[in-house]
């Protein structure tokens, strides 16, 4: 069990669409990612990261393949046993932030614990402390209008990170950010990671993508080859 | 699971709170179903109440018998001899009293009064189920005899005697005729018809005859029967003997009119009944109308938070969580509008009731059925746009503008 990867994906395909429409995206991807990973996925638009992101993210189902994760094959899973799989041991950050507006930040936070049904002092304890690990409690009752994009960001990930999950999927995590902003986050994706969660990232930055351990590269659908970051071996080094 | 579910309801509120406008319009077709439905019903039951009443203080298994116009000409009163033979002649009638009356102006105490003197007997009081304040009724002798006593309706014991001083063994003056009070009557409201049954004098029959009348006809006579018998066929035998009383010939209409007081009573209470319903029922459609409103507002609240659906479902919310989330909402929203409803209902009704004229009769059971009902509403309605938002594919939605 252990020497098992913690992501599997064999010979994934997905198409959209059927008959003269139908477009495939996805045309055998295999690829497996070990626990304690930090993989960027890159590559030009329409050449299946993002697709790959969606089905490693239990959001989307593959059309064939094996996509095993924690030994578990997701693409026979139902609707709402994917959806417990990323309540249990998910984290998403989205190039938008995808806040709840009007919402404070430690509300958003707390709400991936309100389906897990935690107590409300509970929700609060955890919220508070993911906030923390973000560097925002200063700002916890704030609303995102009320907070720059950067700080947005922030939250986003405190909100992934405070059901404590195995892994944390970020789609362009600094896409909408400055390149100062953009760096911050990438520190604390490093940071998050050497605390051993698997960060699994698309980006379409070389800059940023350098700050992972594993580069996989993606066109027209299949993996064009992986890589191995610079930056992090660096920054381990400086560490260590 | 409590957690989830306290989550929600404050979510659903907040975000009721949020469009507050938008809340309010949206409500105001349940608000406005539930007042009109639980007003009516209300005013229903003012009124049925209200002519139960009045039927009541005719006396209970009472028939009231007065002659009517016929082609032939005007009515024709009865006389003492009619009500004897009534009363002794038919199985089933306990007892018959006839009453004559006349417009007559009360003297007291340098005041007068514009009343009516009502002749009649023990019997009729009796019959009628009228109770006295003070004092007693009259005694076989003062009967017989038809001597000036007098009892007095609250309306003329106010109107001319001074308060809070009895007025028994006064001595006051009707038209031209004196008497002695010896009973006040109790307070009674008003009659069939209108008629004001507290400001009257009543003397005995007699006395009214000889005095004020001049005659010794009987306007009407009232017929109290015994309940163990059916009341067809008393019925029945008392148009026989006033037939054969009356002379009328086989073919003839009867030139008298017999009124069951029970009957009169069950016919109004149904005929109030249904007109309550359907008047409610009308209502009950603007109820529908607003849970429409509902059902649209929350689809284009489904639309509005998409991309917030899509959050909720990308971190782990099951479905079922999504849907019950927008369930919550429509019900909250159709429950917060059934409470208004029922608030407004309250003033409503209230203040209906008075302007009418009717009691106001609080029905818990309709105010209890109109929020229940309009939950319902809130379940029927919400349902589809929280199913569907539940449906929504989580990257579709995310990626929702």
């Amino acid at each position: 069990m252990s020497s098992d990867p913690l992501i599997q994906l064999e010979g994934i395909t997905k198409t959209f669409g059927s008959g003269d429409a139908a477009f495939q995206a996805l045309k055998g991807v295999d690829m497996s990612i070990e626990r304690g990973d930090f993989v960027a996925v890159m590559g030009p638009s329409g050449s299946g990261k993002s697709t790959t992101m969606n089905i490693l993210g239990c959001l989307d189902i593959p059309t064939s393949g094996i996509f095993r994760f924690r030994g578990t094959e997701v693409q026979s899973l139902t609707r709402d046993q994917r959806s417990l799989l990323r309540r249990r041991y998910l984290g998403f950050v989205f190039q938008g932030f995808n806040l709840l507006a009007r919402t404070t930040a430690l509300e958003n936070v707390e709400l991936p614990l309100l389906y897990r049904g935690e107590s409300k002092a509970e929700r609060r304890k955890a919220g508070l402390r993911a906030l923390d690990m973000v560097g925002l409690v200063p700002w916890a009752g704030h609303t995102p209008a009320e907070l720059s994009g950067g700080q947005q960001q922030r939250v986003a990930i405190a909100r992934a990170l405070v059901t404590q999950p195995d892994v944390l999927l970020a789609d362009e995590p600094t896409g909408n950010l400055d390149s100062e902003r953009s760096i911050e986050i990438m520190e604390l994706l490093t940071e998050l990671n050497q605390s051993g969660i698997t960060v699994l990232m698309v980006t379409h930055e070389e800059e940023m993508a350098a700050f992972a351990k594993t580069i996989v590269r993606f066109r027209d659908g299949v993996v064009e080859r992986i890589e191995s970051g610079t930056r992090s071996a660096q920054i381990t080094e400086a560490s260590g | 699971m409590f957690g989830i579910f306290g989550a929600t309801l404050l979510l659903s509120l907040r975000e009721i709170r949020r469009h507050l406008m938008r809340s309010f319009l949206t409500t105001l077709g349940i608000i406005i179903g539930v007042a009109a439905v639980i007003t009516m019903v209300t005013l229903g039951n003012g009124v049925t109440a209200s002519v139960k009443e009045d039927i009541s203080s005719l006396g209970a298994n009472v028939y009231i018998i007065f002659p009517v116009r016929t082609e032939r000409g005007s009515p024709r009163p009865f006389d003492e001899a009619d009500v004897n033979a009534v009363a002794n002649q038919i199985a089933g009638v306990e007892a018959a009293a006839g009453s004559a009356s006349a417009a007559a102006t009360a003297f007291h105490n340098g005041q007068n009064w514009s009343t009516s003197v009502n002749g009649v007997n023990n019997e009729f009081l009796r019959a009628q189920s009228i109770d006295l304040a003070e004092g007693r009724s009259f005694t076989a002798a003062e009967e017989t005899a038809g001597q000036n006593v007098c009892i007095l309706g609250p309306k003329v014991r106010e109107a001319i005697f001074v308060p809070d001083v009895s007025p028994l063994g006064e001595e006051m003056r009707l038209d031209s005729v004196s008497c002695t009070v010896i009973g006040v009557l109790e307070e009674r409201g008003q009659g069939g018809g209108g008629r004001d049954e507290d400001n009257v004098v009543m003397m005995p029959l007699k006395t009214v005859q000889r005095r004020f009348t001049g005659d010794d006809t009987i306007q009407f006579f009232v017929v109290k029967y015994d309940a163990a018998y059916s009341s067809a066929s008393i019925q029945t035998g008392l148009i026989d003997l006033l037939r054969e009383r009356r002379l009328l010939q086989e073919g003839q209409e009867n030139d008298f009119n017999i009124i069951d007081t029970a009957q009169v009573n069950q016919a109004l209470g149904t005929a109030i009944g249904a007109l309550t319903g359907m008047v409610a029922a009308i209502a009950a459609i603007s109820l529908l109308v607003g849970g429409i409103g509902i059902m649209n507002i929350m689809l284009v609240s489904v639309t509005e938070r998409t991309r917030e659906i899509g959050i909720r479902l990308a971190i782990g919310a099951l479905a079922k969580e999504v849907q019950l989330q927008f369930l919550t909402e429509a019900v909250v929203l159709c429950c917060l509008g059934g409470l208004v409803g029922i608030v407004l209902a309250f003033g409503l009704s209230f203040g209906l009731a008075a302007a009418v004229g009717v009691p106001f009769v609080f029905d818990p059971m309709i105010n209890i059925l109109s929020f229940i009902f309009s939950a319902a509403m809130g379940i029927i309605f919400g349902y589809y746009p929280a199913r569907r938002a539940s449906k929504l594919d989580p990257i579709d939605a995310l990626r929702h503008e």
